[in-house]
């Protein structure tokens, strides 16, 4: 198996696949945080509009992402964007809710320390919104992170061409080649846990430090 | 939090009943002048799972999805609640466990589907190994991080009182740590059912993922993949809120204090 | 050595420490806790442990309960060298020892499964009126006030039928108004039940009014500084003089004025 995945390397192939997984990924998971958290603290913030948007997130929820692999095809075509979009799909309703709850549970104290010292809406937002949720998005865009790196390698699978998810179904397809196939599936472990990892590393920077304190 | 005044409690449905109001009209609209005509509008949609229900094939395929998460989801929860358990009580055992589920874990049970071809071929056997693999990993996570987050005055209490380690774990640590364990199981029975839909779509040929891929390939009726979708989305929520009514549970439901 | 008040006279020793001495280590720092306590307690005796916060009271009672062994000395227990936990003494928690998932009931009858049906249920009535719970059999913890929880605690610890409770501050939970009156009732329960307790806190008003004797420790490491008989019988005047004088003698002792 380690001479498969050696054989790999020396063609280049497997970092360029590494790659393009990642690229993926990040542009879906990126796209995802970029709308999904301002829109998700926006609608935590107002009751009622929490009350008009939660149960339909929750219908949308449960759908896998690959449910959407039809649709994706025909809006995207094989290719690039679909799996973008599918990896979109997959972080944007949880990043959604844990922006949602994130700012449901501030404690009412902070909100109202803010207000008696005086603080505009705006500063209010930047000076005790944000660092109070900002723990709370750490592990929610943590354990999205990890979602989008399940959903990137069944993506591949199905819709494109490259990428290690893709480099286990054509390990198989074309010529059995089982080696490659575990070997691709410890690298996708491996990287996985890197990702993890590495996010855990942001929980531990002081300054987020202080929501963790109870250990 | 806002400054508006306290929702009342009819509140609660009129409101999603607007946004979802809404959602339909953009989407019969969008589909209205764009003038398309492979994408379906709500109408059509309706009319295709009334005609999937009256083929029968809704049901069928609604049943197939569900008993594979059944036996999935309760074989990952017999194997693994007992396994969480141990790993949370000998701390030893889990630190020489642990790296191997943090390398596994990752690994979506999307990609397991070559192996689990392999070993079961195509068919129920492969979507089941692969539902069990998609539950098992957060069903133990979930016990191991249960039991060790049991407060300590508990275990102690259980020992003062003369109970030996096993009754100490099963009348004192157990109940403890059920409700992290029950949140568990919750998010596992939900990941079991993105993996039975995603394996359907794969590995055999019925079920609800089945549906939504077979729909689109054998002529592209885009109104039974949206029903099948719906279908899908309907019946998670419904899945996450039986667990959630088990969170309510008296003997439980001290562990949730604030239910958003 | 025999303690005033209404006690009866002592017959032999129930609780003797020798020489007890604790160094905690970690990470290779060692820090000493307590150093040569030596101590002897009479049946039926309350004894009190004062002492600032901090300064290892806690880790001592933890030591005579079994939950820590010392780096060096003894605990004995009518002669008995303690190797561990006991429900012959029962330990009642700084908060939050009860058990959340069993009713009122249920926890009370927790260290009672070796007993028939019916012997049970007398019991758990007996003690659930002792200590005031009436009415509130089947509630669960979450519904009851700081004070309830605490009663429900000692009710528990009591059922077993121990020679001896240990207290660690089981009243700091509680607002002062319900510290007075679970004061109260402890004494009481106390009286009818004549166990030996040795209570930890770091309110020395609250052991002047509860204990035959005052041990008071010093700031870490811990040695004893001084042991006060107190000599008023119960119930006690908070506001006589005898009481402020033995009051005063403990805060002096421990390096505080009497004046803020």
């Amino acid at each position: 198996m380690l001479r498969g995945v050696g054989d790999l390397l020396r063609h280049g192939l497997l970092f360029k696949y590494v790659v393009a997984s990642l690229f993926r990924v990040s542009w879906g998971f990126g796209l995802a945080a970029i709308l999904a958290i301002p829109l998700g603290l926006t609608i935590g913030w107002f009751r009622r509009a929490e009350m008009a948007i939660n149960p339909l997130v929750q219908v949308f929820r449960p759908i896998s992402p690959l449910a959407w692999i039809p649709l994706a095809i025909l809006w995207f075509g094989v290719g690039d964007s679909a799996s973008v979009f599918l990896i979109f799909l997959g972080c944007f309703f949880p990043l959604l809710l844990t922006a949602i709850n994130a700012v449901r549970n501030i404690p009412a104290v902070y909100i109202n320390a803010g207000r008696n010292f005086g603080l505009g809406p705006a500063d209010l937002v930047y000076r005790v919104l944000y660092p109070a949720v900002i723990p709370q998005l750490l592990i929610g865009l943590r354990i999205t992170l990890g979602v989008a790196w399940l959903v990137v390698v069944a993506a591949e699978m199905i819709a494109v061409d490259s990428g290690l998810g893709f480099l286990i179904v054509d390990a198989r397809n074309a010529g059995n080649r089982y080696d490659l196939v575990v070997g691709g599936m410890v690298v996708i472990g491996l990287i996985g846990l890197l990702l993890d990892t590495a996010m855990r590393s942001l929980e531990k920077v002081k300054s987020f430090r202080w929501a963790y304190s109870e250990d | 939090m806002n400054s508006l005044s306290e929702p009342k409690k009819w509140e609660k449905v009129l409101w999603p009943l607007l946004a979802s109001a809404l959602l339909l009209a953009v989407w019969h609209y969008s589909v209205v002048w764009t003038q398309t005509r492979v994408f379906p509008g709500p109408l059509q949609v309706e009319k295709g799972m009334v005609e999937l229900f009256h083929k029968n094939v809704l049901w069928r395929d609604i049943g197939s999805s569900l008993s594979r998460v059944a036996i999935g989801f309760g074989a990952a929860a017999l194997l693994g609640i007992p396994l969480g358990l141990s790993l949370g009580w000998y701390p030893a055992a889990n630190q020489v466990v642990n790296p191997v589920m943090q390398i596994l874990r990752p690994i979506s049970p999307i990609a397991w589907i070559p192996v689990a071809i392999i070993f079961f071929g195509v068919g129920n056997y492969a979507a089941v190994f692969l539902i069990f693999l998609g539950a098992f990993f957060p069903i133990v996570v979930a016990c191991v991080s249960g039991v060790s987050n049991v407060p300590s005055v508990f275990r102690r209490a259980g020992r003062n009182f003369g109970l030996a380690p096993a009754q100490v774990l099963a009348r004192v640590v157990f109940p403890a740590a059920l409700p992290q364990i029950i949140v568990g199981l919750r998010l596992a029975l939900g990941i079991a059912w993105l993996v039975v839909v995603a394996a359907e779509m794969v590995a055999v040929d019925s079920g609800l993922g089945y549906l939504v891929i077979d729909s689109r390939n054998s002529g592209k009726r885009y109104d039974l993949v949206v029903a099948a979708m719906l279908m899908i989305g309907v019946i998670g929520l419904a899945l996450d809120l039986v667990f959630r009514r088990l969170e309510t549970i008296k003997s439980v439901r001290w562990g949730f204090r604030d239910e958003s | 050595m025999s303690s005033g008040g209404a006690a009866t006279p002592a017959v032999g020793i129930k609780l003797r420490v020798e020489h007890l001495s604790m160094v905690f280590t970690r990470d290779g720092k060692s820090t000493p806790v307590l150093q040569d306590i030596n101590l002897e307690v009479s049946p039926g005796e309350f004894v009190c442990l004062v002492g600032p916060s901090g300064c290892g009271k806690s880790t001592l009672l933890n030591i005579v309960g079994g939950f820590l062994s010392p780096t060096s000395g003894t605990v004995r227990i009518d002669g008995e060298i303690v190797h561990g936990p006991d429900p012959r003494r029962i330990f009642v928690f700084q908060e939050r020892g009860v058990f959340p998932w069993l009713t009122v009931e249920g926890n009370i009858g927790f260290g009672l499964s070796k007993l028939s049906q019916p012997e049970r249920k007398q019991r758990i009535a007996y003690y659930v009126k002792l200590v005031g719970l009436e009415g509130f059999e089947q509630a669960y913890p979450s519904e009851l006030s700081g004070g309830m929880k605490q009663r429900l605690e000692v009710a528990r610890a009591l059922a077993v039928n121990p020679d001896m409770l240990y207290l660690d501050e089981p009243f700091g939970a509680l607002d002062s108004i319900t510290r007075l009156v679970m004061r109260g009732e402890l004494l009481r329960i106390w009286e009818a039940e004549r166990k030996t307790i040795v209570f930890v806190t770091h309110d020395i008003d609250e052991a002047v009014q509860l204990a035959d004797r005052v041990v008071v420790l010093s700031a870490r490491p811990a040695a004893i500084q001084g042991v006060v008989n107190i000599d008023i019988p119960h119930p006690r005047a908070i506001s006589s003089s005898r009481y402020l004088e033995l009051r005063d003698g403990i805060f002096q002792q421990i390096g505080l004025a009497s004046k803020v």
